[in-house]
C-alpha cells in the first residue's frame, strides 16, 4: 500500500469550549477525489482548514506525503485552496491574480505568461487576462479562483464548498469541469460540501461527517446503498427508515410482516433500523404484497412520481415510481431482499437522523 | 495511542511574540493618547497650584469654576449656541436632505458638492470668510454671528447623517403604505420619517458635539465682549493657566465621553435586548 | 412629489448667503487693495521672505506630522483589526475618543506636560535626569499636530482594513506569500482608500493651524495660519490676509489633487 497523500491522525479541535473535531482519523490516497460531506457544523470545513494550515489542531498530526506538516504555516505547504467566497484580489487584474503564487516564488516573466495562458485555457476563459475582477460573473470568478490555485501545480487541491453560490445549471457544468480537471492534471482533490447530490456525482470516496467525527467512509454506491446508520441513510437521498426486529439472519420483521433480506450477523430477535430507498419500494396488487396500504399523496416530479403509501399501522411509506397510481388506490408493498439495508440502532444522538422542523 | 499529546508549538512562540508586541504597541499608543487628558484631570484635584508638586486632594477648583461669572457666562453661551445651532441645523438639514434626494441627478450633484465645501475647507478659511461676510453685510459681531456660523458648518453634518438613511429607506415600504390607503403625505410622515429618525438624531448629536468643540470659527466671528468656553480658554493661554481650567477640561471630557457612550452603545444594547428577548420565545 | 424639492430651498439660500458669498468675498478682498482697486499684490505677498518662510515651515511641519501619523496609525489599525472586534467595539472607541475632545484643551494639556517647569520635567528632575526643552520649538508643534490628528488617521484606515475579508489574506498565504509579502502586496494596496482619507483629514488642518503653533511654539514660530490670523485680528489688513488665504487655498487644492491621483492609481495597480 503506497503512502497516502494526506494522513490525519487523532485530530482534536475545540472552539470556545465546544468540541468541533473529536478524534478524527482520515487517510486520502493520491489521485483520488475525496468529498467531506455533512450538515453545517459537522466539522468538515474545520478539517479542510486544518489541512490547509489556517487552523491548528489542539491534538493530533497532519501528515502530508509522509512528512508531518502540522506546524507548517499555510504559505509553506505544497497544496492550494479554492475558497468558498473565491477570495480573488480585488485590486489586481485577472492575470495578476493567477500569477500571484508564481510571482511569490520568483518565476520568470516568460514562465508566468505561459502559465497564465495555460490556466485560462484550462478553465475556458481565454483572453480574460486584463479583465477586472468585478466585471466577472460568479461562475467566471470561481473558475479564475480554480485557475489561480492549480497554476501552482499543487499535489493536493482543497475546495471549500466552491459551487454554493452558483445556480443549478452552472453548478452541474462546473462539477463536470472539476472532474475533467482532476483527471487531466492528476491532482488529488479534497472537496467539502453539504450537498449530497454533488458528493455522489463527483467523488471517488465520500466521507460522511457529523458532530466532529466520521460516520461512514466509502464509495458513493456504498454510502447510498449500504448506509451504516440512520444519520447517513437520512442524509443521503430520500429514505424510509423504519424500526424493525431482526428475527434471525436474512429475515427481518417490519410492521408484523416478514421480509427476507440479505444481511447477517445482527443477532436473533434484536431491534434494528431498516432503510429502504423510495425507488426500491415496488407497488403491486394488494394480494401480492407483503404489506397492504393505500395511496395518500401523489406529486409529479418529472423524473418520477413521488407518492406516499400509508399502511395499516399508519406509517407513510415514501415511494418513487414511474408508474402512476390513483389517490386512495389500494396497493401491495413488495421489496427485493437485496434492497433492504439493516442497520444497528443509533448508539448516540449523533447517529440519529436529523429531524427537520 | 501515539500522537494524542498536544502538538509542539514552535510556531506558536512566534505567534505569541507577535501578539505580545502588538498588544505592547497598543498600550503605548493608549498611554500616548491619554496621558495629557489624565494629567489634566489629576491636576484638577491638586490643592497646590504647581504642576509638579502634589499638594493634596481638593475640590476647590471645581467650586471656583462654578462661582466664576466669566466662566459660567462662557459656559452658558457654549451650551445655548450648541443646542440652538444643532436644532436649527437639524431642521434645515433634514428638510434639505429630503429635498435634495428628490432632485434630478445634476442639481443633486451640485448641491452635494456645495454641501461638502465647509467640511473640506480649512476652518480658518471658513472663519475668515464668514467674518468678512458679516462685516460686508454690516451685521455686528456677537452672539448672533456665532450662532449663524455654527448653523452654517453644522448643516452639512446633518445632511450627511440623514442622506444614507434616506437612501436606505425602502421605496417598497412607502409604496406599501400607499397601497394600504395612505396618502403620499401620510405615508411620508408615518413611514419614511420614523425610518430616517436615527439619522436625524445622530445628525443632531453630531452637530451639537461639533459646535461644542469649535474654536477657530468662533474665534473669528465672535467679536469682542463675548466668549465661548473655547475662546475663553484661548484667551487665558497667554496669561498662564488657572487650575480651574483643569477642572473645566475634566468636566468637558466626562460630558463628551458620556455623550458618545450614550449615542454609540445605548442603541446597540437596546437592540441586543430586543434580539435576546425574541430568541427566548 | 415635486414640492419635496422646495424643502431644500431654505438651505440653498442659506448656503449661498453664508458659504458661497463669503468664499467669494475672500477672493474679492484678496484681489483688491484698501481702496477697492484690483491688484495682485496681496497674493504676490507670499513671496515676501517672512511669508514664504511661514508657508514653507507650514508645509514642512504638516508633511512630517502627516507622515508620522501614517506610520503610527497603520500598524495600530492592523493590530486592532486583527483582534476582530468590529467597529462597534469599545476598544476601537477608546482610540477614537480623543478626537472628540476639545482640541484646544488637548493642545493645552501638552503645554502643561512640556513646559520648562511642566509635568514631564518635574518627573525628570525628581529622577535627577536632564530636563527636556522641547517647548517652543518646531518639534513641539509636530508633537502637537501628531497628537491632535492621530485619531483622524486611525479611524479611516481601520474602517478600510475592516472591510478586507479574511479569506483574501488566507488566499495570499495559501498561494505562498509570507507576512512581508502579504503586507506589501495585499494590505497596503487595499488600504489605500483609508490612507488617502486619513491624509486628507490630517494634512489640511495641520497646514492651516495657528492654535498649535501659538500654544506649543510660542510667539516666535509663525506658520502660515498664524500670519493670516494676525492680519485679520491684530493688523486688520484684511486684503493681505485674504490674499495670503487664496495662496494657501491653492496649495491645499494642489495637494488634494495629487493625493486624489494616488487613489485612482491605487485602485487598480498591483505591486
Amino acid at each position: 500500500m503506497s503512502t497516502p497523500l494526506i494522513d490525519l491522525q487523532h485530530i482534536f479541535k475545540s472552539f470556545d469550549g465546544e468540541m468541533v473535531l473529536d478524534d478524527l482519523n482520515l487517510t486520502v490516497p493520491e489521485n483520488s477525489f475525496v468529498t467531506l460531506l455533512g450538515p453545517s457544523g459537522c466539522g468538515k470545513t474545520t478539517t479542510l482548514r486544518i489541512i490547509g494550515g489556517f487552523e491548528k489542531p489542539d491534538k493530533g498530526s497532519v501528515i502530508f506525503d509522509g512528512n508531518d506538516i502540522t506546524l507548517l504555516p499555510p504559505n509553506k505547504r505544497q497544496l492550494n485552496t479554492v475558497f468558498q467566497k473565491y477570495a480573488l484580489f480585488p485590486h489586481m487584474s485577472i492575470s495578476e491574480n493567477i500569477a500571484f503564487g508564481l510571482t511569490i516564488r520568483g518565476k520568470s516573466r516568460d514562465y508566468i505568461d505561459d502559465k497564465i495562458k495555460y490556466a485560462l485555457k484550462l478553465v475556458n476563459l481565454q483572453g480574460f487576462e486584463n479583465r477586472d475582477v468585478n466585471s466577472l460573473s460568479g461562475g467566471q470568478q470561481q473558475r479564475i479562483a480554480i485557475a489561480r490555485a492549480i497554476v501552482n501545480e499543487p499535489r493536493l487541491l482543497l475546495l471549500d464548498e466552491p459551487l454554493g453560490a452558483l445556480d443549478l445549471k452552472l453548478r452541474q457544468d462546473m462539477q463536470y469541469e472539476l472532474i475533467r480537471l482532476k483527471n487531466q492534471l492528476g491532482i488529488t482533490f479534497i472537496y467539502v460540501t453539504h450537498d449530497q447530490e454533488e458528493a455522489l456525482t463527483m467523488s471517488d470516496t465520500i466521507v460522511v461527517m457529523n458532530q466532529g467525527y466520521i460516520q461512514q467512509m466509502g464509495t458513493p454506491e456504498q454510502i447510498y446503498n449500504e448506509p451504516a446508520n440512520a444519520f447517513v441513510a437520512d442524509f443521503i437521498g430520500d429514505s424510509n427508515i423504519i424500526g424493525a426486529t431482526m428475527l434471525h439472519d436474512e429475515l427481518v420483521e417490519i410492521f408484523g410482516a416478514q421480509f427476507p433480506c440479505v444481511d447477517k450477523g445482527f443477532g436473533t430477535n434484536k431491534p434494528v433500523d431498516v432503510v429502504i430507498r423510495p425507488e426500491d419500494v415496488e407497488l403491486v396488487k394488494p394480494e401480492d404484497g407483503t404489506l397492504k396500504g393505500h395511496v395518500t399523496h401523489i406529486i409529479f416530479k418529472g423524473v418520477h412520481y413521488e407518492m406516499e403509501v400509508t399502511t395499516e399501522n399508519g406509517y407513510e411509506w415514501l415511494v418513487h415510481s414511474t408508474k402512476c397510481f390513483d389517490m386512495g388506490q389500494e396497493v401491495g408493498i413488495h421489496v427485493d431482499p437485496y434492497n433492504i439495508q439493516i442497520m444497528n440502532k443509533p448508539a448516540s444522538e449523533d447517529e440519529e437522523a436529523i429531524v427537520n422542523v | 495511542m501515539e500522537n494524542t499529546k498536544p502538538v509542539k508549538r514552535d510556531i506558536d512562540i512566534w505567534i505569541n511574540i507577535r501578539r505580545f508586541f502588538g498588544n505592547f504597541y497598543l498600550v503605548i499608543m493608549l498611554i500616548f493618547l491619554y496621558i495629557p487628558i489624565v494629567t489634566m484631570i489629576v491636576l484638577s484635584f491638586n490643592a497646590s497650584k504647581s504642576r509638579t508638586r502634589w499638594g493634596g486632594f481638593t475640590l476647590s477648583w471645581y467650586a471656583e469654576l462654578f462661582s466664576n461669572p466669566t466662566i459660567m457666562a462662557a459656559f452658558r453661551n457654549t451650551i445655548v449656541i450648541a443646542f440652538l445651532s444643532a436644532l436649527i441645523a437639524t431642521i434645515m438639514g433634514t428638510a434639505a436632505a429630503i429635498g435634495i434626494n428628490s432632485m434630478r441627478k445634476l442639481p443633486r450633484t451640485i448641491c452635494m458638492g456645495v454641501t461638502n465645501i465647509p467640511m473640506l475647507n480649512a476652518d480658518i478659511v471658513t472663519g475668515i470668510s464668514l467674518m468678512l461676510a458679516f462685516i460686508a453685510f454690516k451685521i455686528s459681531l456677537g452672539f448672533n454671528t456665532i450662532l449663524i456660523s455654527h448653523i452654517t458648518f453644522n448643516i452639512p453634518y446633518v445632511i450627511l447623517s440623514v442622506m444614507p438613511k434616506l437612501k436606505q429607506t425602502s421605496k417598497s415600504t412607502y409604496e406599501a403604505a400607499q397601497d394600504l390607503g395612505a396618502t403620499p403625505r401620510q405615508a411620508f410622515f408615518k413611514i419614511v420619517f420614523p425610518d430616517i429618525m436615527p439619522g436625524v438624531v445622530s445628525g443632531f448629536l453630531l452637530a451639537f458635539t461639533m459646535s461644542l468643540d469649535d474654536f477657530i470659527i468662533t474665534h473669528f466671528t465672535k467679536g469682542a465682549g463675548i466668549d465661548t468656553l473655547s475662546t475663553l480658554i484661548y484667551s487665558q493661554v497667554r496669561r498662564g493657566i488657572v487650575p480651574s481650567m483643569y477642572a473645566l477640561s475634566a468636566i468637558i471630557f466626562i460630558v463628551v465621553l458620556l455623550l458618545l457612550m450614550v449615542t454609540n452603545f445605548l442603541p446597540r444594547k437596546h437592540n441586543a435586548k430586543i434580539a435576546a428577548s425574541k430568541t427566548v420565545s | 412629489m415635486s414640492d419635496r424639492k422646495l424643502l431644500s430651498f431654505p438651505y440653498i439660500i442659506w448656503m449661498i448667503g453664508f458659504t458661497i458669498i463669503p468664499l467669494a468675498l475672500i477672493f474679492v478682498f484678496g484681489l483688491t487693495d484698501r481702496s477697492g482697486a484690483f491688484t495682485f499684490e496681496n497674493v504676490a505677498a507670499i513671496a515676501r521672505a517672512d511669508h514664504a518662510k511661514a508657508l514653507g515651515l507650514s508645509l514642512a511641519l504638516s508633511s512630517i506630522s502627516t507622515l508620522i501619523c501614517l506610520l503610527l496609525a497603520f500598524p495600530l489599525s492592523m493590530i486592532l483589526r486583527g483582534k476582530k472586534l468590529g467597529s462597534a467595539s469599545f476598544v476601537v472607541f477608546i482610540f477614537i475618543l480623543p478626537m472628540w475632545m476639545n482640541f484646544l484643551l488637548r493642545t493645552l494639556a501638552w503645554q502643561t506636560l512640556l513646559e520648562k517647569n511642566g509635568v514631564i520635567n518635574g518627573f525628570l528632575t525628581a529622577l535627577h535626569l536632564k530636563n527636556i526643552a522641547i517647548i517652543n520649538t518646531p518639534g513641539a508643534i509636530v508633537l502637537g499636530m501628531v497628537y491632535n490628528f492621530l485619531p483622524f488617521m486611525i479611524l479611516p484606515i481601520y474602517n478600510t482594513m475592516s472591510k478586507i475579508d479574511d479569506s483574501i489574506i488566507e488566499a495570499a498565504r495559501d498561494l505562498g506569500a509570507n507576512f512581508g509579502q502579504t503586507l506589501l502586496r495585499i494590505w497596503l494596496p487595499l488600504s489605500v482608500p483609508g490612507i488617502v482619507s486619513g491624509i486628507t483629514m490630517v494634512f489640511v488642518p495641520a497646514l492651516t493651524t495657528f492654535v498649535i503653533s501659538n500654544i506649543l511654539g510660542g510667539s516666535k514660530i509663525l506658520l502660515i495660519g498664524n500670519v493670516i490670523e494676525e492680519e485679520f485680528t491684530k493688523a486688520s489688513n484684511w486684503n493681505l490676509g485674504s490674499g495670503l488665504s487664496i495662496v494657501m487655498m491653492i496649495f491645499i487644492l494642489i495637494s488634494m489633487s495629487v493625493i486624489a491621483k494616488y487613489d485612482k492609481n491605487g485602485e487598480g495597480a498591483a505591486f
